[in-house]
């Protein structure tokens, strides 16, 4: 068994939340300055490079990258044989995120209740999905997640007989409809199968994987190809000013389904795509 | 950077002459309001009372920015969304507001409401607050500072670049951008 301590988790979470709103990852600057190869419009390259630029100073200058630092979504990958120890791991990882945005300055956007709107004013509670999975390693990834490309998100439950060209059409339309509001280049997550909130989920794990990996069955990979030259003959462009780059890349996860249902779940993401991931080395026992 | 200089406050000619697509790089004095300021702006109106800054003229900025770290006078600074001021914009157009600035497309209303007053509409780079925060040069709070990042701050930036969207004769670069570069089989 592998011992972990619940102080690692919020020293950890915290820094993690400092980093991913103030780190560009390389996946993303290497996407953006091949999307400049590519990228007829003018207005369309002047926004690749801004932000670009805009990365160089959020680094140098300890600045986040945009002012929304996003809920702190948070994903757990707890193998069998860890144990954490010293309190309770979820409140570890609040602790965590509440350190995390008050010493690196960023934005507290949480209320705490969706119709009262108080904000909590510490940027808790983080959106916490805990897994197990085997192994004695114990994975946490912290991926900040922005109003603007949330709000544009869509879910619908499909019949089986759509098919494929159900999700296409599905997929494009959203972020047809999207247009500029979530900043636009995208990253675009599909979640396929499962049950209504399975598919959400799924969605928002495939914003997970980095810009340039292709999808590890060749038929989702290929799709993906499909629908991402789909999404870049729109014309919306960068931050919809016109362009052929709308979006950077489109990620699919499936599931297993029901023989009625076809879910089909869309979580847009901005082209920072936030997200950083530490694995936590234990103690042995 | 490129881009046409712009004074702030705006001149009514100025404003005549400039077109969707335009690039623009601001100099003076902007106001930061977003939802929970426009609420207040709104029902201090309902309520007959002043504004607690005078709005004609002016130009408004969408933004909720990170707390000002040490030595620096904000933190970063990008465009919210603006459709979510959509049905709280009006009676500010009506009261004088000349311009507003946040990213994606605006309502039908609000875009018919730009035409009438002679106002217009301009994006910043969502996604780009740390490099737009270098263009703000001092932000002070002028209203509802309970409400945190959305109080109501008054800027003052210098070559804040911002692009057209949609000018005061209904050019809209949304429209026309997305017309220029699909290619939809």
């Amino acid at each position: 068994m592998q011992i972990i301590m619940v102080e690692d988790i919020t020293r950890n979470v915290a820094r993690m939340c400092c980093e991913a709103n103030m780190h560009l990852g390389q996946d993303v600057k290497v996407a953006l300055e091949r999307a400049l190869t590519i990228e007829e419009s003018p207005a369309g390259r002047e926004v690749l490079k801004e932000l670009l630029e805009n990365a160089e100073i959020a680094d140098k200058e300890r600045i986040p990258l945009c002012q929304d630092t996003g809920v702190a979504v948070v994903f757990v990958e707890m193998g069998r044989e860890v144990i954490i120890e010293g309190g309770d791991p979820l409140e570890a990882i609040n602790q965590g995120v509440e350190k995390g945005y008050q010493e690196c300055y960023l934005r507290k956007s949480m209320v705490g209740d969706p119709l009262k709107r108080i904000n909590t004013g510490t940027n808790t509670p983080a959106v916490i999905h805990w897994e197990m999975v085997p192994g004695d390693k114990l994975k946490i990834t912290v991926a900040p997640k922005g109003g603007g490309s949330e709000n544009m998100s869509t879910l619908k439950v499909l019949k089986p007989a759509q098919g494929e060209k159900g999700v296409i059409d599905f997929v494009v339309e959203t972020v047809r409809e999207a247009g500029a509001n979530p900043c636009p280049p995208l990253v675009v997550g599909v979640g396929l199968g499962g049950t209504f909130e399975k598919a959400a989920l799924l969605a928002k794990k495939a914003l997970l994987r980095p810009l340039g990996q292709a999808h590890s069955d060749s038929y989702y990979a290929r799709l993906e190809e499909v629908i991402l030259e789909k999404v870049n003959s729109l014309g919306i462009g960068p931050q919809g000013f016109g362009g052929r780059i709308t979006a950077l890349a489109v990620h699919i996860e499936y599931f297993a389904a029901h023989i009625a249902s076809l879910p089909v779940a869309v979580n847009l993401n901005c082209h920072a795509s936030r997200h950083v991931e530490r694995v936590f080395q234990g103690v042995k026992k | 950077m490129k881009g046409k200089k712009i004074k702030l406050p705006l001149q009514e000619e100025e404003i005549k002459d400039l077109k969707r697509g335009d690039r623009l790089l601001l100099s003076g004095t902007l106001y930061t309001a977003r939802d929970a300021a426009h609420k207040r702006l709104l029902e201090a109106l309902d309520r007959g009372e002043e504004l607690p800054f005078r709005i004609k003229g002016q130009v408004i900025y969408y933004v909720g920015p990170t707390p000002p770290p040490p030595g620096k006078v904000i933190g970063s600074a990008g465009p919210t969304t603006s459709s979510r001021m959509d049905s709280l914009t009006l009676p500010l157009l009506e009261r004088g507001l000349k311009g507003m600035i946040g990213k994606g497309s605006r309502s039908e209303e609000v875009k018919r409401a730009l035409q009438k007053h002679g106002a217009f509409y301009l994006a910043a780079v969502g996604g780009a607050g740390a490099f737009l925060s270098k263009k703000i040069k001092s932000a002070r709070v002028v209203a509802y500072e309970d409400l945190g990042p959305e109080a109501i701050y008054q800027l003052e930036v210098e070559d804040f670049p911002v692009v057209v969207i949609n000018d005061i004769h209904g050019g809209d670069l949304y429209e026309e951008g997305k017309a220029r570069y699909a290619r939809e089989k």
